[in-house]
């Protein structure tokens, strides 16, 4: 079972070098690419059922290295659960690329590129999800990242360099803050295997504990997108192409908080900030959402919501109790489906109605039902209306924080609650101005929101574009996926908690060294 | 655990003077600043692995080098070198666009800012945006290295950000650099016309 684990990361290379021998076969790139996806799919599904089942991580030392110094490979319930959330929503936003390419030709996405490239960055984030190491976590970050620059400048038209230049920016500034606190953690305790670490740092000063603690979490941070390091996201994700921007939205910020999860419960679990994260959480989740009140251009909307929700999951994390870490592995879950999910449909509004910009856009509701069933059903969720994922991972969240009871949380759960519903403000506004509305009126609407007539890109235009039947296809199954994650509440939130008290027990080198033997 | 301090002292100035060209607006001195920062990270890598001077895996007794630095280092060069190529893409693509290397402000930034500077002029405005003196060492078209021809800033902006300012003394006809100033829009545009 454990030699299935290397195959996460070295499939999707080798699919990513396939493609590229393959380079003027895009029918040939797009099945391998598929297949490759599909494949770790299995794998991951696989080895969660096995990894539940067996009650214990697996780890696997690369190369047969003795463990501290080898590379260790490690896939705990919530790294498996990961690998199969997010091989799941790469491949259904390949497929909607797929449709896209199809029906665009090659000039905005060209898929020679686009499929080896993709591949890549899915290979840098199942890595980071299953690095046993410190360094090689850095590496998958690294990984994901280089092939996250070429895809968000994908085409090089002037926009996407102009905000391509400042995401690349932040990322390696990240990126060298990461790599500096990997240095200063090793001269400190003189490994970089995340379990002996987790050993040797409990017996630091609390003051080096303290230094070296909030380097990676301000490294972490800025990938996650949380406030005040989060204003590069709404930026940079809004102009990349549709696919991109989905999945970028549903996995890249998520990969910065399961490092932040492996750092609070596992590396540093000896030093605590969590009051300090739990006013940066309260200020990730406020400020976010105002931003999305303000914007009147979907993808922004959508791209502030993302900046609020991370927010849901660092308060999950600051709360550090085995619930509270059990509803903020299902939260991260739910939010890397419906994020990518919306992502998904306000691409298929863009080709539809020709804009993004809730002013421009009206009487979608009558030309595409679909449509409008493909975003409201994701954007409720989003907003936290129960029956839906959003609504039980956010009243984990709450009961958690009710549990602990002092004031700051009371002010956390008053304040989650007033993101949720600013959220569902702006995403229904949008459904009133873009589905419900008839004609293209704006004067009958601008003593209601013609405050929105200033912000960025509310005048945006495209042509409108043929919808082929695969990307509805890939959106519907995305969105059958986050109703599925509501009807499979109970097993999946079982699994959650399990994986909750099993991040509060973090293994240690002996167990390791035994499992990799 | 000894250190040399000259190690730690070269580290902490590529440090500084790394974070400060990343400060500035030309992508250019951001690829220089990024990679003096990765330099600082790789001394700082070699400064955690001890006493210097010692043979890895040499001999079956005594001290030998810690081993594990070097090969994070190494991975490190290769890392920054990649990112190092992607970034002079990134450059040069931008360049061909814009005949400008700089991180623009964003459009909806100026925006913001214009409609706030309306409200103030309503008051009063005492500064004018010709005493502006740029904060960059690089000033003047003779020691700068690149040429920034035309900002599409708004040019009434009151901006801190140091960028570079051309020249403004008007260059006797007939010299290279207005030779080179000319063509360069048009290879540019050769250069767009031949991308399929």
């Amino acid at each position: 079972m454990t030699s299935l684990v290397p195959l996460i990361v070295m499939l999707p290379l080798l699919g990513a070098a396939v493609t590229l021998v393959f380079g003027r076969n895009p029918r040939l790139q797009m099945l391998v690419t598929a297949a490759t996806l599909a494949a770790v799919s299995i794998i991951g599904a696989v080895l969660l059922v096995a990894v539940d089942a067996a009650d214990k991580p697996f780890a696997v030392s690369v190369g047969g290295w003795p463990v501290p110094f080898g590379i260790v490979l490690y896939v705990d319930r919530l790294a498996a659960l990961l690998v199969l959330v997010s091989s799941i929503v790469l491949l259904a936003v390949l497929l909607f690329s797929i449709g896209q390419g199809a029906a665009d030709g090659v000039e905005e996405t060209p898929i020679s590129i686009f499929n080896p490239t993709y591949l890549i960055l899915a290979a840098g984030i199942f890595d980071a999800f299953i690095a046993g190491d410190l360094f090689n976590l850095y590496v998958g970050f690294e990984i994901l990242l280089v092939a996250s620059y070429v895809l968000i400048t994908l085409g090089s038209t002037e926009s996407r360099i102009r905000t391509g230049a400042v995401y690349i920016v932040v990322s390696l500034v990240s990126s060298i803050l990461f790599l500096a606190a990997i240095a200063m953690i090793y001269g400190a305790v003189g490994t970089v295997n995340m379990a002996q670490v987790a050993e040797r740092v409990a017996q630091l000063p609390t003051e080096t504990q303290l230094v070296l603690h909030l380097m990676l979490v301000i490294a972490f941070g800025i990938k996650a997108a949380i406030f005040p390091v989060s204003f590069w996201l709404p930026d940079s994700y809004p102009t990349a192409p549709a696919p991109v921007t989905a999945v970028f939205a549903g996995l890249l910020t998520k990969v910065g908080v399961y490092a932040l999860i492996r750092t609070e419960t596992q590396l540093f679990a000896s030093s605590d900030i969590n009051t300090l994260l739990l006013i940066v959480a309260l200020a990730t989740l406020v400020i976010g959402v105002l931003g999305a009140v303000a914007q009147a251009e979907l993808k922004r909307i959508l791209s502030f919501t993302l900046v609020s929700h991370v927010g849901y999951m660092i308060f999950g994390l600051a709360i550090a109790t085995e619930a509270a870490i059990g509803a903020t592995v299902y939260y991260i879950v739910h939010h890397i489906v419906v994020q990518t999910t919306l992502f998904l449909a306000v691409g298929l509004i863009e080709r539809k109605a020709g804009s993004t910009s809730i002013l421009r856009v009206s009487g979608l509701m009558k030309a595409a039902p679909l449509l409008a069933v493909l975003y409201f059903v994701p954007a409720i969720n989003l907003g936290g209306l129960p029956p839906f994922s959003g609504f039980i991972g956010k009243v984990a969240l709450f009961e958690s924080a009710a549990q602990v009871g002092t004031p700051l949380m009371i002010v956390l759960i008053l304040g989650g609650i007033l993101t949720s519903l600013l959220t569902l403000y702006a995403l229904m506004r949008a459904w009133n101005l873009a589905f419900w509305r008839e004609g293209d009126d704006l004067a009958e609407i601008e003593g209601r929101v013609g405050y929105l007539g200033n912000a960025p890109d509310a005048d945006v235009q495209t042509e409108t574009r043929r919808i082929p039947a695969i990307m509805t296809v890939a959106t519907a199954g995305m969105v059958a996926v986050t109703i599925a994650l509501t009807v499979f509440a109970g097993p999946l939130y079982a699994l959650c908690d399990r994986i909750g008290a099993g991040l509060l027990q973090p293994i240690t080198l002996q167990q390791i060294d035994e499992e990799a033997g | 655990m000894d250190v040399s301090l000259t190690l730690i002292i070269i580290m902490a100035v590529l440090f500084a003077a790394g974070v400060y060209a990343m400060m500035e607006r030309s992508l250019t001195r951001v690829l220089i600043g990024f990679l003096l920062l990765g330099n600082a990270t790789n001394l700082l890598l070699l400064i955690v692995m001890g006493v210097p001077g010692k043979a890895p895996f040499f001999g079956e007794e005594g001290a030998i080098s810690d081993p594990l630095p070097q090969a994070l280092t190494l991975t490190a060069i290769v890392i920054t070198f990649a990112v190092s190529a992607f970034l002079l893409a990134l450059i040069y693509r931008s360049w061909q666009l814009g005949q400008a290397d700089t991180v623009e402000d964003d459009v909806d930034d100026i925006a913001l800012r214009e409609r706030t500077d309306a409200e103030e002029e309503l008051f009063e405005d005492e500064s004018s945006p010709d005493e502006e003196e740029a904060t960059t060492d690089f000033v003047g078209t003779a020691t700068s290295p690149i040429t920034v021809l035309h900002m599409r800033d708004h040019a009434s902006i009151d901006d801190d950000a140091p960028m570079d300012v051309p020249d403004p003394s008007p260059r006797p006809a007939g010299t290279a650099g207005d030779d080179d100033e000319g063509r360069r829009p048009e290879r540019a545009q050769r250069d767009e016309g031949d991308r399929p």
